[in-house]
């Protein structure tokens, strides 16, 4: 069977099965739609926590990335997995004891105040369409090449799945189609990764694969060819990098702390029956999502030596040109592979210097690695499939954050309290839809900065919503007026450090004009830095927080008399 | 008050703090410090054909980030139980 009709199948079958999951678990109460009724176990939760967090950019960019970046991709690896470890240390636990439903809400009641809770729901809206955006493209991205549809038609197909089950199901609907879409992305993931890793290095694992020698009988190790091409080539080499120490440092802060600022994995954390379950699953979320983060660097550096090989010939001489593989044909005519025959001779060249006569984007190494490595049809259809579930999972999370922060933070806790839960949900639903629309506009009409975008978002998650929710739970005389300010300070800062280096004047966007060599992506280190200090600074000249406030601080301390998470 | 005692409580919070610091500095040392830090150190060394500091920026950092994680699990649930405070 052809590529395009095995696509079909595979996609369409699983999204069957999460058509069916959502519709099994339709919500009922307000309570189910937002927290699947505080009712999900550990593991569950934690599969689902990984289906959220592993968007399209995961799935399909990262790998890519790093590929592109060597060593300096491991700032994603590491920014992108460490921040759990101050997810399930430093702020799931306790709010999952403080028992409500959103970030805003926690920041609101925390800080006795409804300006606290808007500049919270104003950061949750920002941080989250920013994000939705990319992942609408995200699954153009994969209907357009696999079912060869032109990336409108992609869109929108996506929009219309991704409603659907939103809609339908709410958190519960979510959480279990989310742990059926975990299981399809990371076998999407992992089996072409051990049967590329077996053809280069005769290892099973990818994790050990990549260090081990090569198959072809020269002993070399993988990553000494690898390091030695690219000094040939011209790229640097590849264990290496090229980013300064500082810069590598303040992204992988950025990363690593806007991953638990980030409002829609936060509300996972709700969802689970107890306190120690919020800290387990916390601890089963890494654990799934190590499965897919230890083996994109073996993809990553496996595909990068195929990828020269292929291009160049095991000479490094360059491949006439029609003896190209098939993989090289098919991604031409999507745009995002090009060969100009510079010095006519009829032969591709891939290198970073003037002999070079190719462009290869980085967003299809992993989408192309199994046809690359010459994989049977099924992995190619496996991969677009793990590609939709990625792109899925984390929108239908988005969505639900930006449906709550409207219809629950903003309507019924702000302009509209007499509302009924009925009612509540009914906006909560529209909010959604609407939400949809805009997404797949900005998928349909990127702004020409999704990507970059969607990275800030990290940035801008750190400077505003940690630090106030670590000194809600760690400083219990931290007052409003403290947390206000710092929020404000923090995310104005980022924001306008990253719209003056990226859309005001890009031309100045150097090493040597950033502050302290910190580039836009590490900036929100920074921005968190400052909205602690502004925050600590203004709580000197102002009144503590109010008894009962650090009381109810103290309270969320300890697991003892949790109950299930309530509206009020 | 869920605590026997105000000392009870203040203990309580002071273990948390330690165990949870702890885990931290262990955290900032193995990816901080290992991955990027101290990387070019390190690279002298090799780890099963890696190079030992690139091995923690993309390979070692994750493991001991799931190990902490549940380190700190199993320690909690303990603290919860010697000032009886778990759930019931």
């Amino acid at each position: 069977m052809d590529i395009k009709t095995l696509t079909f199948i595979v996609v369409g079958a699983t999204f069957a099965l999460y058509i069916g999951i959502a519709i099994w678990a339709r919500a009922g109460s307000t309570n189910d739609f937002y927290v699947a009724g505080g009712g999900v176990p550990p593991v569950a939760n934690g599969m689902a926590t990984a289906a959220d967090w592993m968007s399209a950019a995961s799935f399909i960019s990262m790998a890519g990335l790093i590929s592109v970046l060597g060593y300096d991709g491991s700032v994603y690896l590491m920014g992108w997995t460490g921040g759990y470890v101050l997810l399930a240390l430093c702020l799931a636990p306790y709010l999952r004891k403080f028992g409500k439903f959103t970030v805003p809400d926690f920041i609101g009641d925390r800080y006795y105040s409804q300006t606290a809770r808007t500049v919270a729901v104003i950061c949750a809206i920002l941080v989250s369409f920013t994000y939705i955006a990319g992942q609408m493209r995200g699954v153009g991205v994969v209907f357009s090449r696999f079912l060869e549809v032109d990336i409108t038609t992609g869109v929108l197909i996506g929009m219309a799945m991704v409603y659907f089950y939103t809609l339908l199901g709410g958190m519960k609907g979510i959480t279990y189609t989310q742990v059926a879409q975990y299981c399809i992305l990371a076998f999407a993931y992992t089996v072409p990764a051990v049967f590329i890793t077996m053809q280069m290095t005769g290892h099973f694992l990818p994790q050990t694969g990549f260090g081990a020698t090569l198959a072809d009988g020269s002993g070399q190790y993988l990553l000494e060819r690898l390091d030695g091409l690219s000094t040939q080539l011209g790229f640097a080499e590849y264990t290496e990098g090229t980013k300064s120490g500082i810069d590598v440092f303040a992204i992988t802060m950025a990363l690593m702390v806007g991953t638990a600022g980030l409002p829609h994995v936060i509300i996972r954390f709700f969802t689970v029956p107890k306190v120690s379950d919020a800290r387990r699953s916390g601890g089963w979320a890494l654990v799934f999502i190590a499965v897919v983060y230890t083996t994109a660097p073996a993809i990553a550096s496996i595909t990068k030596v195929n990828i020269l090989n292929t291009l160049n010939g095991p000479d490094q001489q360059g491949v006439l040109y029609e003896n190209a593989p098939s993989w090289v044909n098919t991604w031409e005519r999507t745009g995002l592979i090009t060969w100009e025959d510079h010095n006519e001779d009829g032969r591709m060249f891939f290198s970073n210097d003037e002999r070079n006569e190719m462009t290869v984007d980085a967003d299809i190494i992993v989408l192309a690695s199994p046809e690359i490595a010459n994989l049977p049809n099924w992995v190619v259809a496996l991969v677009a499939a793990g590609g939709v579930a990625a792109a899925l999972s984390t929108s239908a999370g988005l969505l639900l954050v930006i449906s709550s922060s409207v219809s629950h933070d903003l309507l019924k806790r702000t302009l509209m309290p007499s509302i009924t839960d009925r009612q509540e949900l009914l906006y909560a639903r529209i909010a959604a839809g609407v939400a949809v629309l805009i997404g797949a506009y900005f998928g349909i009409n990127p702004p020409g900065f999704v990507a970059q975008v969607v990275a800030f978002a990290f940035g801008l998650a750190a400077a505003s919503f940690f630090p106030a929710i670590i000194m809600g739970i760690f400083h219990k005389r931290m007052n409003s007026a403290g947390a206000i300010a710092g929020m404000v300070v923090g995310i104005v800062f980022t924001l306008s450090y990253i719209i003056y280096f990226r859309f005001v004047n890009p031309a100045a966007d150097t090493p040597d004009n950033w502050l302290f060599g910190i580039s836009p992506e590490g900036i929100g280190t920074v921005g968190m830095l400052l909205n602690f200090i502004v925050a600590l600074v203004v709580l000197k000249f102002t009144k503590d927080a109010p008894a009962e406030i650090q009381e109810m601080v103290e309270s969320i301390r300890y697991p003892k008399g949790s109950g299930a998470a309530t509206s009020h | 008050m869920a605590f026997e005692s105000q000392d009870h409580a203040k203990a309580y919070w002071k273990e948390n703090l330690s165990l949870m610091l702890k885990l931290l500095s262990v955290w900032f040392i193995v990816s901080f410090g290992f991955g990027i830090i101290l990387v070019d150190v390190l690279n002298n060394i090799t780890f099963f054909g890696f190079k030992l500091g690139f091995w923690f920026a993309q390979q070692g950092a994750i493991y001991t980030f799931i190990v902490l994680i549940f380190i700190y699990i199993k320690q909690m649930n303990t603290l919860d139980k010697k000032y009886k405070v778990e759930e019931e």
